[in-house]
């Protein structure tokens, strides 16, 4: 009986978890700041955390620098919006996470914006920063120097108390969430799974059955409002980075600008 | 009775897998990605016109092009496809095809403008070319979400068990899917030498 129950269980789990494989590896985001290609001393490292640190403070918006060895051949454009989704830099209501992606191997650089933050660092000031603030120094081969200017620069912009924009994205975000309809649809499935339920537990007591008198282990019950949200991606990165840094779930939809040298 | 509570799960499950709730998911999930794909469009389309502008003052001798990607702006701005419409695919290809031509039109036009030393070197043509090559890249990115919600809606009401639902309750036709791109209607290479 419960390896009977317990394999359809099972069985509709795996139905419903299976997901289609990503094609693409990101590096797992282990702190504020992923220094994937060591282009940064720990001093530089520990600087640019804690003004990661001050803009989530001040704004709660999320501020991650990456440096990425390979694109694996994707244009930086292509990369960086995956991995900020990826890695759900941002709170998922506010969508208020910014990316400085550094490729060295391809000598790209990219300011990737949170669908939030657009009103905030619109591509041109993005731009602006990614010309005249970190590719000279690229070009002179200070990467470490380009990085930090150009996180001083976003710091800057990310500090602002700008936060009317924002709150109205996030209004926007949350009112175009609340589907129409949906809560019908809830009750009405409810409604079916409770009258199944105490159908079959008075069958049961009528019946010869008592399997509802014991205490038999919890009924398992996939619906709407259950599942989707609640199984998404692993948040396992919490114990091993630095401080418990981790992406609230916010999106991004290819804000920003990119550069090379 | 000895099954009931495995037919407590089982119903449960299998009503929750016919669909009732994955098909209007994935069906609002769609349709809000086509919204993206035509704002996305429409922030290209809005950009034109000050890219004309600016570039008829300097690039004098591109009236002919000029006048191409104004055309197709207005041709393109003149078809707009309801959400609800995205199951027809003569609307979609429509749709596709005209901003197609008019990206095409805006690449003959930005790679005409390498002629224009003086063009370039202005900082208000350079900011409207970092605002186009960001639609671009916004455009792809709302076209390949879209896609994507297409296929999982696509792929949702024609697999079991949601079919069941889809097909009883919803009556739920397929999505038309942006099509591959050709190599003519690639995003404009926004390519200045200005360090981009």
């Amino acid at each position: 009986m419960a390896a009977l129950r317990s394999f359809l269980v099972l069985g509709w789990l795996l139905l419903w978890l299976a997901a289609p494989a990503q094609a693409q590896q990101f590096p797992p985001l282990s702190g504020r700041v992923v220094d994937v290609a060591n282009l940064l001393d720990p001093a530089q490292e520990a600087q640019l955390t804690q003004l990661s640190e001050q803009i989530e403070q001040a704004s709660t918006r999320q501020f991650v620098v990456a440096t990425i060895p390979d694109l694996q051949g994707y244009p930086i454009e292509d990369y960086g919006y995956r991995l900020g989704r990826e890695w759900g830099i941002g709170r998922k209501d506010a969508n208020n996470g910014i990316l400085l992606i550094v490729a060295p191997a391809e000598r790209k650089v990219r300011i990737e914006v949170g669908y939030g933050l657009e009103p905030i660092m619109p591509d041109g000031l993005a731009s602006t920063i990614v010309r005249d603030t970190i590719l000279p120094r690229f070009r002179d081969g200070d990467m470490p120097g380009g990085i930090l200017a150009g996180a001083q620069a976003i710091g800057e912009q990310m500090k602002l108390p700008l936060e009317a924009a924002e709150a109205r994205a996030a209004a926007q975000v949350q009112a175009g969430d609340e589907g129409d309809g949906e809560g019908a649809i809830f009750l009405i499935f409810w409604g079916i799974v409770l009258a199944f339920m105490l159908l079959s537990m008075f069958r049961g007591r009528g019946g010869r059955g008592q399997r509802f008198r014991r205490g038999r282990g919890p009924v398992v019950i996939w619906g709407p409002g259950m599942g989707s949200s609640g199984w998404g991606g692993g948040s396992s990165w919490g114990g091993r980075s630095s401080g418990g840094f981790s992406g609230g779930g916010g999106s991004f939809g290819g804000g920003g600008a990119s550069g090379g040298w | 009775m000895r099954f009931a509570a495995p037919m407590v799960v089982l119903s449960a499950t299998l009503l929750a897998g016919c669909g009732l709730n994955s098909v209007p998911t994935a069906e609002e999930n769609a349709k809000a990605r086509w919204a993206d794909v035509q704002a996305a469009y429409q922030r290209r389309a809005d950009l034109i016109p000050n890219l004309v502008a600016t570039a008829r003052g300097a690039a004098t001798s591109e009236g002919r092009i000029l006048t191409d990607v104004i055309e197709a702006r207005s041709r393109a701005t003149s078809i707009q496809v309801s959400a609800d419409d995205v199951t027809d695919p003569a609307k979609v290809q429509q749709f596709q095809a005209a901003q197609d031509q008019l990206g095409g039109a805006l690449s003959r036009l930005l790679v005409n403008f390498e002629r224009y030393p003086d063009l370039k070197s202005q900082t208000n043509f350079t900011k409207l070319m970092d605002q186009l090559e960001g639609t671009e890249n916004r455009i792809n990115i709302a076209v390949r979400d879209y896609n994507m919600a297409v296929q999982q809606y696509n792929t949702t009401i024609r697999t079991f068990p949601d079919a069941i639902g889809a097909k009883i309750i919803y009556g739920a036709d397929p999505m038309t899917p942006f099509a591959a791109r050709a190599g003519s209607d690639v995003a404009p290479t926004v390519d200045f030498g200005n360090g981009f």
